[in-house]
Formats: structure tokens, C-alpha cells, sequence
């Protein structure tokens, strides 16, 4: 019993800092603040992980998002986002559009849930055992085409990424010299 | 009182609408980058609670191998996006996208 409340408690947190990051993200007028509230969404998000015993992915979460998806987008906006020319550096366009569009899709999806599994009660393990090894064996069992799959796509985006920062491909764009490019 | 699957779902959904309004509303590419993190946050966190509180019982991880494929994917997804929002800084010095309408400019 006193683990559930403790559960309940925390969930209601976490889930308070993932919305309320979110939140920031989509109504912040700087998209420095924006950037900065992404983190507590992905920390938030990492939390509900964890608190539903994935705690890989909760691991995964934090390592890759904040780690490194946050940093990146950091690092984009302070290379291309003119932030110190105006307070509103992250203009909207279309806010009633996107309100609308916004309302709709959380009632929708909000109601839905709650109504086909609004009472229905955890199955409550007083200790999970750990994810990662089960997670392991089936990475490399069923899993194994997938993650070599995914190894390719990883090289693929590590070299499509070099190529096109680095802005070697304006060369071969002007469209007949391409047979004659240098090699 | 207890924490079941449609707190989570409820959750996730409306993370998944936070990130449709930023994706309509804001002009700014990286800001557009941060919505769909958002929504994909939001999928991937669905795929973690049924794969914890749905009928496939407990003990089934494969929700679980799908979120981290999720995750590598979004990260794979996020590099090229911010290279190509290099690309078009640098091509237009700017990244608002109703502004960089040219191709081949």
C-alpha cells in the first residue's frame, strides 16, 4: 500500500514535468526557453519509464535524448536562431488554427483512453526484475534482423549527416558537369 | 487509487497534441524538430505502458525492444534534420520556413 502511494505520487509528478515542459516548449516566445523545456519533458518522460519498470529505456532515454537530441537542437539554435536580435525569437503563425487542432486531438485521444481503460487496475509487482538482460537476449535473438538493420541505418545517417553539414554536395549540383566533378 | 494504463495514455495524448500545435504553429524549423520529438516522445511512451499494463502480460519486453528502436530512430532522424537546417542557414540565413521557398535559390 505504501508503495502504491508512493507510485502515485511520483507519477503525478513526472507526468507534471513532462506537460508542463511541453507546455514551455509550445507556448515559450524563446526558442532558448523552449530548448531548455524540452529537457524536462524528456527527464519527465525517462521518469514514467522508469516508474513502468522499463528501466532500460529509461536509461536509453536520458543517455540518448538529453545526452545527445538535446544537445544537438541546442546547439542549432544558437547556430542559426538570431537570438539576441529580439525578445520573440520563435514566432507562431496560425494560433487558432493550432489551438483548434490542439483541443481536438487531446480530447479526442483523452477520451478515448479514459473510456476503454479508464477503471482498469495495474498489474502491480512488488519487485520488477531487471529489463536489461531479457532485453539483451532478445535484441540478438528475435530482434536480430532489426538491430543489424539498424546498425546499417546508423552508418548511413553518420555519413549522410557528415555530407550534407559539410556542404560538399553544392558542387555536384549545378546540374550537366556532374560526369566531370572532382573527385 | 492506483496508477493504471490510462493515466499513461492520457498522458502520452497529450503530449502527442503539444506536439501537433508546435508543428502547426511555429515557423522556425528547429522548432518544428522539437514537435515532432515531442509526438514521438509521446508514441514511444505508449509503447512502453501497453507493453507494461496491456493484456500482453508483464513479462512480454517486446514494447519495450520497439521504444528503443523508437529512440534510435528519433536520434537518427534529429541528426539529419539539424544538418539539413545547417544546409538551409546557410544557403537562405535563415530558418524560418515560410521564407526559405526557393529551390534551387
Amino acid at each position: 500500500m505504501n508503495g502504491s502511494i508512493v507510485q502515485v505520487v511520483l507519477f503525478y509528478l513526472l507526468a507534471a514535468l513532462a506537460l508542463t515542459g511541453a507546455c514551455l516548449v509550445a507556448f515559450s516566445r524563446s526558442i532558448v526557453h523552449s530548448a531548455f523545456a524540452l529537457l524536462g519533458t524528456f527527464v519527465g518522460v525517462a521518469g514514467l519509464y522508469a516508474l513502468l519498470a522499463a528501466d532500460l529505456v529509461a536509461i536509453v532515454q536520458v543517455m540518448v535524448y538529453v545526452g545527445g537530441v538535446l544537445i544537438l537542437i541546442l546547439f542549432a539554435v544558437m547556430l542559426t536562431a538570431r537570438v539576441d536580435e529580439g525578445k520573440e525569437s520563435n514566432p507562431t503563425v496560425g494560433k487558432i488554427p493550432g489551438l483548434l487542432a490542439m483541443l481536438a486531438m487531446a480530447g479526442l485521444l483523452v477520451v478515448t483512453a479514459v473510456k476503454a481503460f479508464g477503471p482498469r487496475t495495474v498489474i502491480s509487482e512488488a519487485n520488477p526484475p531487471s529489463t536489461v538482460s531479457p532485453i539483451g537476449n532478445l535484441l540478438l535473438s528475435k530482434y536480430v534482423l532489426p538491430f543489424e538493420a539498424i546498425s546499417v541505418l546508423l552508418l548511413a545517417v553518420l555519413l549522410g549527416a557528415v555530407t550534407i553539414a559539410s556542404g560538399r554536395m553544392r558542387k555536384g549540383a549545378g546540374g550537366k558537369q556532374e560526369g566531370e566533378a572532382p573527385r | 487509487m492506483s496508477i493504471g494504463l490510462g493515466h499513461y495514455l492520457v498522458v502520452s495524448g497529450l503530449l502527442f497534441s503539444l506536439g501537433l500545435y508546435v508543428l502547426i504553429t511555429r515557423k522556425n524549423a528547429v522548432a518544428m524538430l522539437m514537435g515532432v520529438e515531442l509526438v514521438l516522445n509521446a508514441a514511444l511512451l505508449n509503447m512502453v505502458a501497453f507493453s507494461r499494463l496491456g493484456r500482453v502480460g508483464p513479462d512480454k519486453l517486446d514494447g519495450q525492444v520497439f521504444a528503443l528502436f523508437g529512440i534510435v530512430l528519433a536520434a537518427a532522424e534529429a541528426v539529419v534534420a539539424l544538418a539539413l537546417v545547417l544546409q538551409l542557414y546557410r544557403a537562405f540565413r535563415s530558418v524560418d520556413t515560410t521564407e526559405t521557398t526557393d529551390l534551387k535559390g
